[in-house]
């Protein structure tokens, strides 16, 4: 049996020694899909065919486990994402407090359902299942920071500040 | 390290301790840090600088009324201060030695006084990045003692003596479970710590592993020695970004202080820790789910037996406990299996972390000794419904739960009191609700839940939850019929008893629940099609177009 040699990166971009680096971590081995998956959204922003394939190929896993594995965790997303994401937690003590509301309103703002982004790249619309920052719900992460006690008006005016950027 | 270096390490913090006068000690857990506890922690820093008193400034864990941040608590006299801006921070500063700000000092007696802290002793006391501020709060001295003075088979008989029961939600005792891994074959072993915190409306274990993590590790070396594992695994949820940053720190400390690694306490013992990142997929908070997900593939379970105990990650017996069961095991080695016993009701031992959230004044987090009243949590330490409002449930265990009425309040917390309500402990979530919730609308959100975090393996899970949810969106519509409730609560058996795993098995619980205590809110729904909480939108109603469900 010949030794197993990694496939090349895919391009010159310098992301790929990072996700490279994950792997290499973790010496290659097979349970490291997630981890490295992980790594390839932290650094692209989402998973596309080229990084999946990318992935699969270098810790020797089939391409349908990868694919299965992309696709089954709601974290991992194969969208770009945009400028600025609006994450309104959808958890239970949001529901409770009106997130339900919150998303409404942007999704109505925006014209877009949840899980899109706007036409122009400018602003993704997401949920979450819960952030664990119940204790202040209704909750939303505006571009990853925690807003507690979210009002319908909030939201309106972080979108319109993106909006006219 | 030794024990001995340990009390060196833990009188040198005391000694630096003892330079200042005052603590200060912020609250910085995500919910004070999103109302400004981290501009707060600096004006305090930058005040004590110029002040000429001695004064540590502190951050801390969780302090646990969440609704009352930003907050600061002051030692030695343990004021407690809420609302805190960084505007307040000369004030503070001035002001201490003195008589407290007036219009910052919080009253909370009747919040703290039924409480009883072991799991969260530390929370606010210690910094959750300074390995030394653990030790100096006695850490890793149960480990350490143990790993000298004990056998592995006394520390699974005290665990056992304990009658610690798992925190994750089923109630496992265990110390079965730790002698059930002990007792099985296998050079190689391993313990896994399952932060997969996927229950909506809980925040505990993240409080836990961001405010104590050392707590965690501790907790999971100890199991480690008695089942005879070296190598242990926490699985993190990726929604929580700074529970894996101050766990990856802190097991980087526990490592350069000798308390993971080879021959811990220059005894035989090896113990190391990693941490893999959840993805995202709620039924893998089930164990053999979270096993594949470890193993880095899709989380799906497999059918028991075998157990993990037996065959678990890689085939090898595997203890998976949850994150607040570690985190009882150090208090328990240190004070020993009676004075845990001692504590809670007949069957329910020590003390539960819950997450009060919803309609509820005092939102946060709460550490209560098993067997306290429903009614004394919500009422006393919750302080009550707020705006005037009536109390109509309280929704506990998540999606795998169910809702109490107003009039089990007077049930004392227990595993077992609570699967006789319809609901079950799970991991702590409690939310409670008020009359402007609708609680078929509840329902039909927890099985929306259930049908979107079902893993599609199993067809009674996977089909009948989506079946569920029509039925229940029609019911909520004012679509349903006398025929569609028939069919959901047959339906509700099918799921309960069909499905493969812990998912499937409770998903029907919150609509069996509000069934039981709140039918005639379904009735009003189908016979008048009305909402009495005014939540849900009624659509005109044509039976002529009512859509069988699909088979």
């Amino acid at each position: 049996m010949t030794a197993f040699t990694p496939p090349a990166l895919p391009s010159e971009d310098k992301r790929w020694k990072i996700v490279n680096g994950t792997m290499r971590k973790n010496g290659f081995a097979r349970r490291a899909l997630i981890e490295t998956l992980h790594t390839v959204q932290s650094s692209f922003g989402y998973l596309d065919d080229d990084s999946i394939r990318f992935v699969a190929m270098s810790l020797r896993v089939p391409l349908s486990q990868a694919y299965g594995v992309a696709t089954f965790y709601h974290y991992f997303t194969m969208k770009p994402p945009g400028k600025h994401t609006v994450t309104v937690c959808a958890g239970t003590a949001c529901y409770i407090k009106g997130a339900d509301k919150l998303i409404a309103a942007a999704e109505k703002r925006l014209g877009i359902a949840q899980g899109q982004t706007t036409a122009d790249g400018q602003i993704s619309l997401m949920t979450a299942r819960c952030v664990g920052a119940c204790s202040r719900a209704p909750v939303a992460l505006c571009d990853g920071e925690v807003v507690g006690e979210m009002t319908r008006d909030q939201v309106l005016e972080q979108l319109e500040r993106w909006i006219v950027e | 390290m030794t024990i001995e270096e340990l009390e060196l390490i833990a009188k040198n913090v005391k000694q630096e301790n003892d330079k200042y006068d005052y603590e200060v000690n912020v609250c910085m857990d995500l919910a004070c840090a999103s109302q400004g506890a981290g501009a707060l922690k600096d004006a305090l820093v930058k005040a004590a600088e110029t002040s000429e008193k001695k004064v540590l400034v502190r951050r801390t864990g969780c302090m646990g009324p969440c609704s009352h941040g930003p907050l600061v608590r002051l030692d030695p006299d343990e004021t407690l201060y809420h609302h805190v801006h960084a505007e307040s921070a000369e004030a503070i500063v001035k002001n201490l030695g003195e008589a407290p700000v007036p219009e910052l000092q919080c009253d909370l007696n009747e919040h703290f006084d039924k409480q009883v802290r072991v799991v969260l002793e530390n929370a606010g006391y210690i910094d959750p990045e300074k390995i030394d501020d653990y030790i100096a709060r006695d850490g890793y001295k149960a480990l350490l003692t143990m790993l000298v003075e004990m056998t592995p088979n006394g520390v699974v008989h005290r665990i056992t003596e304990s009658g610690l029961r798992g925190r994750g939600g089923g109630g496992y005792p265990t110390g079965l479970k730790w002698s059930t891994v002990a007792k099985a074959n296998g050079d190689v072993k391993y313990v896994v710590c399952n932060g997969d915190e996927g229950d909506p409306g809980a925040f505990m274990d993240r409080s836990v592993m961001e405010g104590d993590p050392h707590r965690v590790i501790e907790g999971m070396a100890i199991a480690g020695y008695a089942v005879g594992a070296s190598k242990g695994f926490i699985y993190v949820r990726a929604e929580y970004p700074v529970a894996v940053s101050r766990l990856t720190t802190a097991l980087r400390e526990a490592r350069r202080h000798g308390l993971l690694g080879n021959n811990i306490a220059n005894t035989p013992f090896n113990f190391d820790v990693e941490i893999r990142l959840g993805a995202g997929a709620f039924v893998c908070g089930e164990e053999t789910a979270l096993i594949a997900s470890i193993e880095g593939r899709r989380g799906t379970p497999k059918p028991r037996p075998p157990y993990p105990a037996a065959s678990g990650l890689w085939g090898k017996p595997t203890l998976i406990n949850n994150v607040e069961t570690f985190a009882n095991i150090a208090p328990i080695m240190r004070n020993g299996g009676k004075w845990f016993f001692n504590m809670g009701s007949e069957r329910s031992k020590g003390t539960k972390v819950f997450a009060l959230t919803g309609k509820i004044a005092n939102t946060g987090l709460v550490e209560v000794p098993m067997g306290i009243k429903l009614r004394e949590i919500i009422e006393e330490i919750g302080g009550g419904v707020p705006g005037g409002h009536k109390f109509k449930a309280v929704q506990t265990g998540g999606p795998s739960g169910g809702c109490i009425p107003e009039e089990m309040l007077d049930v004392g917390v227990s595993y077992d009191a609570l699967l006789k309500m319809g609901s079950i402990m799970g991991s702590g979530g409690m939310i409670v609700m008020d009359d402007t919730s609708c609680m078929v609308n509840v329902a039909r959100y927890f099985i929306e839940f259930c049908m979107t975090e079902s893993c599609g393996k199993c067809i009674p899970c996977r089909a009948g939850t989506a079946q569920m949810f029509t039925l229940l969106t029609r019911i909520c519509n004012g679509t349903g019929t006398l025929d569609d409730l028939a069919l959901l609560e047959d339906l509700c058996s099918t799921v309960k008893e069909t499905s493969l795993c812990g998912l499937g098995q409770t998903a029907p619980n919150p609509v069996l629940s509000t069934l039981k205590y709140f039918r005639d809110e379904y009735m009003e729904h189908i016979l008048h099609k009305r909402c009495p909480a005014g939540v849900c939108q009624m659509e005109a109603v044509n039976s002529a177009t009512s859509i069988e469900v699909m088979a």
